[in-house]
């Protein structure tokens, strides 16, 4: 026990009907974490954290929050609160009014109220809106109205569903360093629900990737993108050339495999991997170097033909065809081209520390 | 046994909900069903005397509905007249509810309202007035009369089955326009511009996408106008006279003045089991209809 | 594409006269100065409207009415806020069929309800009077007030309720401090509603209430009699008044405060 468990998810399945939501899903969160749950849409990952406010209760396993089983605990027994993807700011009521509404079933003092309300409205940096309503406001306002809501709870936990997708692009990414901060600041556990992997990446201590019910790894988010375990997880997070490779024999953490156009090379393997595991081979863009003429220093070395570039600002992604691959490789590259473009011969070249083993299932 | 109800009511959504629909289903079933069962029960038994009845099933109540031709007369012309009633009221009021949905831009609310507002003020009144419009001595002879374009009133204006048509698909018309506005102003309006684009000519495009979409009201409008209209008493009553009788008129005196419930009961049977016999007709159809246009 | 189309402007405008017309003629009447409803009008007057403010028979019937009136719309509007509770917030099993089941009172021809319920009622050995009447009413008021009430309850969203729970509130105290202040206005239009359904119903009363004459019965009564006549029609007309207001504050009260206003609030009614 202990705080790596503060939230102990076990064995938990979610079925609807003939669908099953989630599928057997465990995994533990700790105190004071800030924890993502992330995946496309209809992967689970909502209906995994409308489990933990208890919206939902699992068809099989256990949820326990600090030490005490919830399986059972309705949501407005639990210590979790919840801000959701719509903000679900009571319109009949002020500001003021709904940051009250959770506190007027605890047994306080007007005085220590209207402090605490305070408190959360500063928090959120909305001194002075007290008297306003929800049409009043504006998404990202309803937002912090809504995490005021939550927080003023004093909650152990604090859930949060897409809250910053119905805001626009850069608002979201101020309000991303906030509720960061935010959550340094309190303390409290935060899982958050997302479908945007960039999102995830930058605020999360660790990410959980969903998909079809199931978690598929959970790591920190460099780890993620450094590390795939699986298929999907490589796919889903950033970019990443994936080759068709075999597996031709093990030794321990060493790992030989002829990968496709490319040839048998030995590499390190960061998750058990078995003579039988169907594989692919992965690396991203930015592990892929380009040069008009040939090099002697890399591990691999291949000539390609460049089919197309795109420019985004302080990265140019290129694109390769190389002999042998049915998609052109995609490579980023911070400097300039050197005279290189679309119909140039080139050279692409590799490091071996930089392709990862990944198992397609 | 206060954690078992807790865990009872809010693990099991079922449990909750019909703890929530009990009151409205005891209703149907204590104020409907089981009078409309009993009333079953009673078509099969026999009116002895004035106050006996005797309780020995029997299909004889059904057997006199058929051998005396009044019955099955009443409740062919009853039909009759609700399938004309149904009938004129769609053919008036789609032009509106089209009109409305497609050409009105502003205050679209305020013209619903206006349309439906008589529905809401008493049906009675409503058929009364026709009466006194239609009447011998009404307002539509007298006014006549009175400019001089006619010497006698004219008697065919009452008391007949057209006056019955006539004053139910005004009462009815709010049932109509309702459900045929809100599926046509559901068609996305790109669907039409798509059709035009694609060469069809207004007309085509009515018949070929509004049409076929604007079908689930049409249905709709059938079901809630055809179905209560076949049981309809007071507008016979008011503005019917012998010719536009129908067989609700014969069930209430049978409930009445004539005293036979059980031939009563069975009349009313009779009229349900048409009803909903040609209601699913024209469920049946209009499926057929709009599957073939589609 | 659809500026304009005069042909369809002036067939909705005669329509329109078509519906209102009628209506229009008893208020018009009631102020004629003529015992017959007939052209040409005669000469102003209030006297009808005296003779019905003086008339018994007419008290008795329109405090039964009111009677019955408020009693089956408080009763079916409660019974059809749990039902659309149900439907809204809950996926229920036979959903459809207990749907159906509870909207089949509007549909089914009233006389068929009528003769049942009098069968059952004096097959139960009971007199029939202004009770067996309210239960009918009840039965029939319900299915419009869930239409009004379910259309509402979709309208708003069910995070709300969520967010009440989440915030500690109990199902009970959900209901109170969120559902219901959202719900208030479609209530109190249910309420105005099947009041008005109840109040001008004829059909039920007139199999079901024996002695006991609502005012819809009262005004069948007097149609018959020429003489009696002009002071159904100052009734007639101050109906017609006052039903036309209660509507029109029914429909206001279902769109203020409705988060999809912009949709046209009619839910099938």
């Amino acid at each position: 026990m202990g705080d790596k468990e503060f939230i102990k998810i076990s064995n938990v399945s979610k079925n609807f009907d003939e669908v099953t939501a989630v599928d057997n899903v465990s995994v533990n969160i700790a105190k004071g974490e800030f924890f993502s749950l992330l995946g496309p849409s209809g992967c689970g990952k909502t209906t995994l954290l409308r489990i933990l406010a208890g919206f939902e209760y699992p068809s099989k396993g256990f949820v326990s929050i600090d030490n005490s089983d919830v399986t059972d605990i309705p949501a407005n027994l639990r210590p979790t609160n919840m801000v959701f993807q719509n903000y679900a700011i009571f319109p009949h009521i002020n500001v003021k009014r709904n940051i009250e509404f959770g506190l007027r079933k605890e047994k306080i003092s007007s005085e220590e109220m209207n402090q605490r309300v305070n408190d959360a409205l500063k928090m959120v940096k909305l001194e002075g809106y007290e008297n306003r309503f929800s049409n009043q406001l504006s998404g990202g306002q309803r937002q912090r109205i809504a995490l005021a809501r939550a927080l003023v709870k004093r909650p152990k936990v604090l859930l949060l569903d897409e809250p910053l997708g119905a805001l626009d692009k850069k608002l979201r990414e101020e309000m991303q360093i906030e509720l960061r901060n935010l959550q340094r600041s309190v303390g409290i556990t935060f899982v958050f629900v997302t479908h945007d992997q960039e999102e995830a990446m930058t605020m999360s201590d660790r990410v959980a990737v969903m998909n079809q019910g199931k978690i598929l790894q959970v790591s920190p988010p460099k780890e993620l993108y450094d590390f795939p375990e699986n298929l999907f997880v490589g796919d889903f997070i950033g970019d990443i050339n994936l080759l068709e490779s075999q597996i031709s024999s093990i030794n321990g953490k060493k790992v030989k495999v002829l990968i496709n156009a490319l040839g048998e090379y030995e590499l390190d393997s960061h998750t058990v991997i078995t003579q039988n595991d169907n594989v692919v081979t992965g690396i991203r863009p930015k592990s892929i170097s380009i040069s008009s003429n040939e090099t002697n220093q890399s591990d691999i070395q291949v000539k390609g033909k460049i089919t197309n570039t795109s420019f985004y600002g302080n990265l140019t992604y290129v694109y390769v065809s190389v002999e042998g691959i049915e998609k052109p490789l995609m490579l980023s590259t911070a400097e300039s081209l050197q005279g290189l473009s679309v119909n140039s011969d080139c050279y692409l070249t590799i490091s071996l520390k930089d392709i990862r083993i990944i198992k397609k299932n | 046994m206060k954690k078992f109800l807790r865990k009872l009511f809010s693990k099991h959504e079922n449990v909750r909900a019909y703890a929530l629909l009990s009151p409205a289903l005891i209703l149907v079933i204590l104020a409907m069903a089981s009078p409309l069962l009993l009333m079953l029960v009673t078509s099969f038994h026999t009116q002895v005397s004035m106050m006996e009845i005797d309780s020995t099933l029997t299909l004889d109540r059904y057997a006199d509905f058929f051998s005396k031709p009044v019955y099955p007369t009443l409740l062919f012309r009853s039909i009759k007249i609700s399938f004309l009633v149904t009938l004129v009221t769609l053919l008036t009021t789609y032009p509106l509810a089209y009109y409305i949905a497609f050409y009105v831009k502003k205050n679209k609310m305020l013209w619903i309202v206006l349309m439906t507002l008589p529905f809401w003020t008493s049906y009675l009144l409503r058929v009364f007035s026709w009466r006194v419009i239609l009447g011998h001595k009404g307002v539509i002879n007298s006014a006549l009369m009175f400019s001089g374009a006619i010497d006698e009133p004219l008697s065919f204006l009452i008391y007949s089955q057209t006056a019955v048509v006539l004053t139910l698909a005004h009462a009815w018309a709010a049932f109509a326009i309702l459900p045929l506005y809100v599926s046509l102003d559901k068609i996305d309006k790109s669907l039409l511009e798509a059709s035009y684009d694609l060469g069809c000519s207004k007309f085509q495009t009515f018949w070929r996408v509004t049409f076929p979409l604007s079908l689930p009201g049409v249905i709709g409008a059938i079901l809630i106008i055809f179905i209560p209209t076949v049981g309809d008493y007071v507008t016979p009553q008011l503005v019917g006279g012998t010719d536009g009788r129908m067989l609700s008129n014969m069930i209430q005196s049978l409930f009445g003045r004539a005293n036979n419930f059980p031939l009563g009961a069975a009349s009313a049977v009779m009229m349900l089991l048409s009803v909903s016999f040609v209601a699913l007709i024209v469920t049946y159809i209009t499926k057929k209809v709009s599957l073939r246009m589609s | 594409m659809y500026k304009k189309n005069n042909t369809l402007l002036i067939y909705s405008i005669i329509y329109f006269a078509f519906l209102y017309i009628p209506v229009m003629l008893l208020p018009i009447f009631s102020f004629n100065d003529a015992i017959h409803m007939v052209f040409p009008l005669k000469g102003f007057t209030f006297k009808w409207y005296d003779q019905m403010i003086h008339s018994s028979r007419l008290h008795k019937a329109l405090m039964n009415s009111i009677k019955v009136g408020l009693v089956a719309s408080i009763f079916s509007t409660f019974i059809a806020l749990l039902a659309a509770k149900a439907f809204t917030r809950y996926k229920v099993k036979f959903h459809q069929l207990s749907y159906g089941a509870i909207l089949l009172p509007f549909v089914i021809p009233e006389i068929i309800i009528a003769v049942a319920l009098i069968v059952l009622w004096t097959g139960m050995g009971l007199q029939l009077g202004l009770i067996p009447v309210t239960i009918a009413h009840i039965l029939f008021c319900t299915p419009f007030c869930l239409l009004i009430l379910i259309s509402r309850m979709e309208g708003f969203d069910k995070n709300l309720e969520e967010a009440a729970m989440d915030l500690g509130e109990n199902a009970w105290g959900t209901f109170w401090r969120v559902t219901f202040p959202l719900v208030l206005p479609a209530v109190i239009a249910s309420l105005l509603l099947s009041f008005v359904i109840s109040f001008d119903e004829f059909i039920l009363a007139f199999f079901l209430s024996s002695s006991d004459q609502t005012l819809p019965m009262y005004m069948w009564g007097q149609m018959r009699f020429p003489k009696k006549l002009p002071h159904v029609l100052a009734l007639g007309a101050v109906i017609i008044v006052v039903t036309s207001l209660i509507v029109i504050i029914s429909y206001w009260l279902r769109n203020i405060g409705n988060p999809s206003s912009k949709k046209n609030n009619i839910g099938g009614i």
